[in-house]
């Protein structure tokens, strides 16, 4: 069966329920005005709400992307340190943020399509309630006149149907927005607890951690070179500590005697 | 035929080019009937196109009411079945 017939016998009986409270032609033109009044206020108040929760998919997929970056330097700094193993992980978490970014532009799209629609159903509405406030007076002015009378049915009729419309339309981008707004609030809540691998702000970041460890057991290692030098310095003079000074000394003082200085560098890289 | 596109407006149909809108309504109710998203997304994109493509918009200062009613452009198949089936 048609859908479309189906369809407008709702639209219908809806718009006819709408008009039930009123006892006469003129209270429903009243009624009507002021229930287009009602969802003029509602589509706007649903237009900033469907413009916050875009605000707030923008900042979260800045937020993804910043920390797809990070893990991206990450990967590059756990190479740099042979890390091949962490510089995987730190890919494959990277991978994950990428489909949840994939994910909040399919979502984004979604809140930009109900903005263009409520902004339609706005500037529509704003027409309608311009257009029947005037008529509306001339209607009820002329309503006893038995001709005057079947055309306010009709108009009355008309303008409701209008409202119901509108209503429909409205429950419809609500509907959305609240989708929208359970998807972005699971999302902050994945941000927040950090059980979105590796959350932002330092806190959980363990391939951080492991990174900075392993820079640092370097730089230890670089500092206790160096005091080993200037230890073997004090005690014996051999060649190897003025670094760079004497090209010649390492000829001469070949023997592995001193030892510390040229393997140190190396040899503890690994722990 | 006045025909409403809902949440865009209502347009006035010459009565000859109702029968190509009458088929892709036919379309759609069968596509709804066999749960055929894909078949329902497309035919319901054409209905809207060629509502908005053979009726001319009528102005909200004309408060005629229309006789049919076509789906949010947008729809999913889920959502006008829940339309559909809804008690007023």
């Amino acid at each position: 069966m048609s859908v479309m017939k189906r369809l407008s016998g709702i639209v219908q009986a809806k718009a006819n329920k709408a008009l039930d409270k009123a006892e006469n032609p003129a209270d429903m033109l009243d009624l009507s005005y002021e229930k287009q009044m009602e969802n003029l206020t509602k589509v706007r108040r649903a237009l900033a709400d469907v413009a916050t929760a875009r605000k707030r998919l923008e900042l979260q997929a800045s937020q993804l992307q910043d920390q797809a970056q990070k893990l991206q330097d990450q990967a590059k700094q756990a190479l740099g340190q042979g890390q091949e193993d962490l510089a995987r992980q730190a890919l494959a978490r990277r991978a994950t943020l990428a489909e949840q970014l994939e994910s909040l532009g399919t979502q984004h799209q979604q809140v930009e399509a109900q903005q263009q629609q409520l902004e339609t159903t706005a500037t529509r509405l704003q027409a309608q309630v311009d257009a029947f406030r005037t008529k509306k007076e001339t209607l009820k002015a002329s309503y006893t006149a038995s001709k005057a009378q079947a055309s306010i049915g009709e108009a009355v009729s008309g303008i409701s149907e209008s409202m119901t419309d509108a209503g429909m339309t409205l429950d419809r981008a609500q509907d959305k927005i609240s989708q929208m707004q359970a998807r972005a609030g699971a999302i902050d809540e994945l941000l927040d607890t950090g059980a979105l691998p590796d959350a932002l702000g330092g806190g959980g970041d363990d391939i951080q951690k492991q990174l900075d460890a392993t820079s640092r057991a370097g730089q230890v290692d670089a500092e206790l070179a160096a005091l080993k030098a200037e230890v073997g310095s004090g005690t014996e003079p051999s060649a190897s500590l003025p670094p760079g000074a004497t090209p010649s000394a390492n000829g001469g003082a070949g023997t592995d005697t001193s030892g510390n200085g040229a393997s140190a560098p190396e040899g503890e890289g690994g722990s | 035929m006045i025909v409403r596109i809902l949440g865009e407006g209502r347009y006035e149909v010459p009565e000859a080019d109702m029968p190509a809108i009458e088929q892709l309504d036919a379309q759609l109710a069968d596509a709804l009937e066999r749960s055929d998203e894909g078949e329902f997304t497309g035919t319901l994109a054409d209905l809207i196109g060629q509502v908005r493509h053979t009726g001319a918009l009528i102005a909200p200062d004309d408060l005629r009411p229309s006789s049919l009613a076509v789906p949010h452009e947008g729809s999913t198949l889920a959502e006008v079945r829940s339309l559909l089936s809804e008690g007023v």
